[in-house]
């Protein structure tokens, strides 16, 4: 929701990157501000999914130009984990899975990492348990869940699930989440979609990247973002992505080319 | 020079010095056995690189310690080795240096049941046990499975009745206490028609210095027999560790194995399975290994019946600059339809000076099959890394965390809990790098 005087989050101003030598984003420019919900869309291979994992800090791509500002810190400066800590969160497109490691020790782990970093008291494991049981019901997770080695064998929705259980606990000013609605059916997204409305609020602010529409009809967004070829052309209102369902990406290419023309 | 064949020959001359003090057996056969094996040691050579089963692990150091068999047994107390008890597994033989300690064991003969020193076993099961001890290990092509066989004494026995479901695991555990003695720790496992035993064999070391055990496991499963094994080599850092098993599943019986390495200088497992009809099997393992270890691993999973199925998952984490040797063998002979045989090979390579030889082998003489099988050999991938950070853990917390992961995959795939936390500690402990 875009409320009146609220604080800038991420400032992003004209930024390139590579991946092996390839430029992908060529200048782009974000502004985020606590309470917003953005939505990036746009075609395959424009440059969204890079953009998001360059946010959390992602080595294989490298920034070759511009600026990222997050509560005034410089984003770039930081390694990945110091990005977290600092409350930025991305959710995977495909998260990992970890035979070997139980999802309550993992969970436990990062969630007790965070908290430390930001001085405030760890949890016990009695302690937080209770926790991550209340936040689970929020995703109307299962409890055994917890027993289970982190992602192995989850479903394509339950593993996203996981992603936004994590996003519960962690409690970022930024969440990113990206494709968060591949491979969801309509039941899993629009529990997973529940999730993230009810962790929404006036001091945080979230970035879904997508394909599709689909996900905006349950999480409706304050702004939509079309990115090509690694830049943001068009930015509207949440009806621009009904205009993008109906008429597709190529006319925002079109419309904005003509815009460059009439300005040189 | 003297030629290859005279160095050999004195060292296993010089190892079975010890074998005619040997009292003899009640048993003519198990006396015409050991005879055999004893000239079988005299035909035979020790392997060396040039042999094709050898031809990544070096043993020529262990050519160069005069070994013995033990001469004065060392008396220990329960204090002493009490850190190495499984809490589930109350029904235990000890072995030290290779010589059953009657004291500290508590093993069972009860309602048929056997769970003791071989010879305590006579009595009541030598005409059940002469078809298979001996006889499953091929010892008459293999050098220390005939050493072994040659100084056949001590070993543990156990076996299972028909029907019965033996509740409590059964502890073997084999203790080293004294500098250059060889040890021969033998197994004999009988499981009889439906029964259920799970059995963990446990090496162990009570000393840092260099010494040889030579082990030979025989088990055997009648039909619809069901058997856990459980084998633990955490031999001390000078150690070296030869050991060979043999099993032989009858029809639809059921082995499940998780064989782990930790110790030894240099070790080297041998497991050779074989299935009947409608059998089944899952044989795991995990090397970890650093400094400059070698822990080699040889499986041969025969499917000489059809409608089997086998399952492997081998792993091998290696640090410094250890060398991790696998080589797992699937034969589906010809007639074996039906048979479904998984075998997956995956080594973590932690250093840029550790090594690892995988050679997973598939021998297939049917055609209506369904074998897999696949190897990767790889560092920790970075994607899984940055996810891990992209959480808040550190990359060192993050590195050492899937690393661990990698071998409590394995680990936790063994069914007595006390141990699989003393295990998955032991791999945490490994695994850690300190940031």
């Amino acid at each position: 929701m875009i409320y009146k005087d609220s604080k800038i989050l991420l400032e992003v101003r004209g930024l390139c990157a590579n991946v092996s030598g390839t430029e992908i984003l060529k200048g782009l420019d974000l502004t985020v501000k606590s309470g917003e919900i953005h939505a990036i869309m746009g075609p395959n291979g424009s440059g969204k999914s890079t953009f998001s994992k360059i946010l959390a800090g992602h080595s294989a791509y490298e920034v070759t130009g511009g600026t990222v500002m997050f509560e005034g810190q410089n984003l770039l400066d930081l390694a990945p984990e110091e990005r977290a800590r600092a409350g930025v969160f991305l959710a995977f497109q495909y998260p990992i899975e970890i035979p070997g490691v139980g999802n309550s020790q993992f969970l436990r782990l990062t969630y007790n990492t965070v908290q430390t970093h930001c001085g405030k008291e760890e949890l016990d494991p009695l302690e937080f348990d209770d926790y991550v049981r209340e936040k689970m019901k929020l995703l109307e997770m299962s409890p055994d869940f917890l027993e289970r080695s982190v992602n192995e064998g989850f479903s394509g929705g339950e593993k996203k699930r996981n992603e936004i259980l994590q996003m519960a606990m962690l409690d970022p000013r930024l969440a990113i989440l990206d494709e968060t609605d591949s491979g969801l059916d309509i039941d899993a997204l629009r529990i997973v979609a529940n999730g993230v409305n009810q962790l929404a609020n006036k001091d945080n602010a979230i970035v879904l990247v997508t394909h599709y529409q689909r996900l905006l009809n349950y999480i409706v967004p304050d702004y939509v973002h079309v990115m090509e070829a690694g830049r943001i052309i068009k930015t509207g209102g949440k009806e621009l992505a009904l205009e993008l369902e109906s008429r597709g990406y190529d006319w925002v290419g079109v419309e904005n080319k003509a815009a460059a023309r009439a300005t040189a | 020079m003297s030629a290859p064949g005279t160095i050999n020959a004195g060292y296993l001359e010089n190892l079975l010095a010890g074998q005619p003090h040997l009292p003899a057996s009640p048993l003519a056969w198990l006396n015409a056995l050991r005879a055999e094996a004893v000239d079988r040691v005299g035909v035979l050579t020790v392997p060396t690189l040039r042999d094709e089963e050898w031809r990544f692990t070096d043993i020529s150091q262990l050519t160069k310690i005069s070994f013995h068999p033990v001469r004065a047994t060392v008396s220990l107390q329960a204090a002493d080795i009490e850190r190495f008890y499984i809490e589930e597994a109350t029904t235990r033989l000890v072995f030290v240096d290779g010589v059953y300690t009657p004291q500290l064991s508590s093993g069972i003969t009860d309602n048929g049941v056997a769970v003791v020193n071989l010879e305590a076993g006579f009595a009541a099961h030598a005409t059940a046990i002469e078809p298979y001890l001996g006889r499953l290990t091929e010892f008459r092509d293999n050098v220390f499975a005939a050493l072994n066989t040659a100084f056949l004494h001590d070993a543990a026995l156990i076996v299972v009745p028909r029907d019965i479901s033996v509740a409590v695991p059964v502890h073997l555990l084999f203790i080293a206490t004294q500098k250059d003695v060889v040890s021969y720790p033998r197994c004999l496992l009988l499981a009889e028609s439906g029964s259920a035993v799970t059995v963990i064999e446990d090496y162990v070391s009570l000393q840092e210095d260099a010494y040889f055990t030579n082990a030979v496991t025989e088990i055997a499963l009648v039909d619809n027999a069901r058997v856990n094994h459980i084998r633990v080599q955490r031999e001390g850092a000078k150690a070296f560790h030869i050991a060979n098993c043999a099993v032989t599943l009858a029809r639809a019986s059921n082995y499940q194995s998780v064989s782990v390495a930790f110790g030894a200088r240099i070790s080297r497992y041998n497991l050779n399975v074989q299935l009947a009809e409608e059998a089944e099997c899952a044989v795991d393992g995990l090397a970890l290994i650093s400094g400059r270890q070698l822990a080699d691993t040889h499986t041969c999973i025969d499917h000489a019946k059809p409608h089997a199925v086998s399952h492997q998952m081998h792993k091998c984490i290696v640090g410094g600059s250890a060398h991790a040797v696998f080589n797992g063998k699937i034969k589906v002979r010809q007639g074996a339809q039906r048979t479904d045989s998984r075998q997956s090979s995956r080594n973590l390579l932690l250093t840029g000076k550790a090594h690892v030889d995988t050679k997973p082998q598939l021998e297939i003489f049917a055609d209506d099959v369904k074998c897999t099988h696949g190897a990767t050999i790889g560092q920790l991938d970075n994607e899984e890394v940055f996810y891990l950070q992209s959480r808040g853990l550190s990359e060192t917390v993050a590195r050492n965390m899937l690393t661990y992961a990698f071998g409590a995959e394995i680990i936790e795939r063994i069914p007595i809990s006390s141990l699989k936390c003393q295990l998955e500690q032991t791999v945490l402990e490994q695994t850690t790098v300190q940031p």
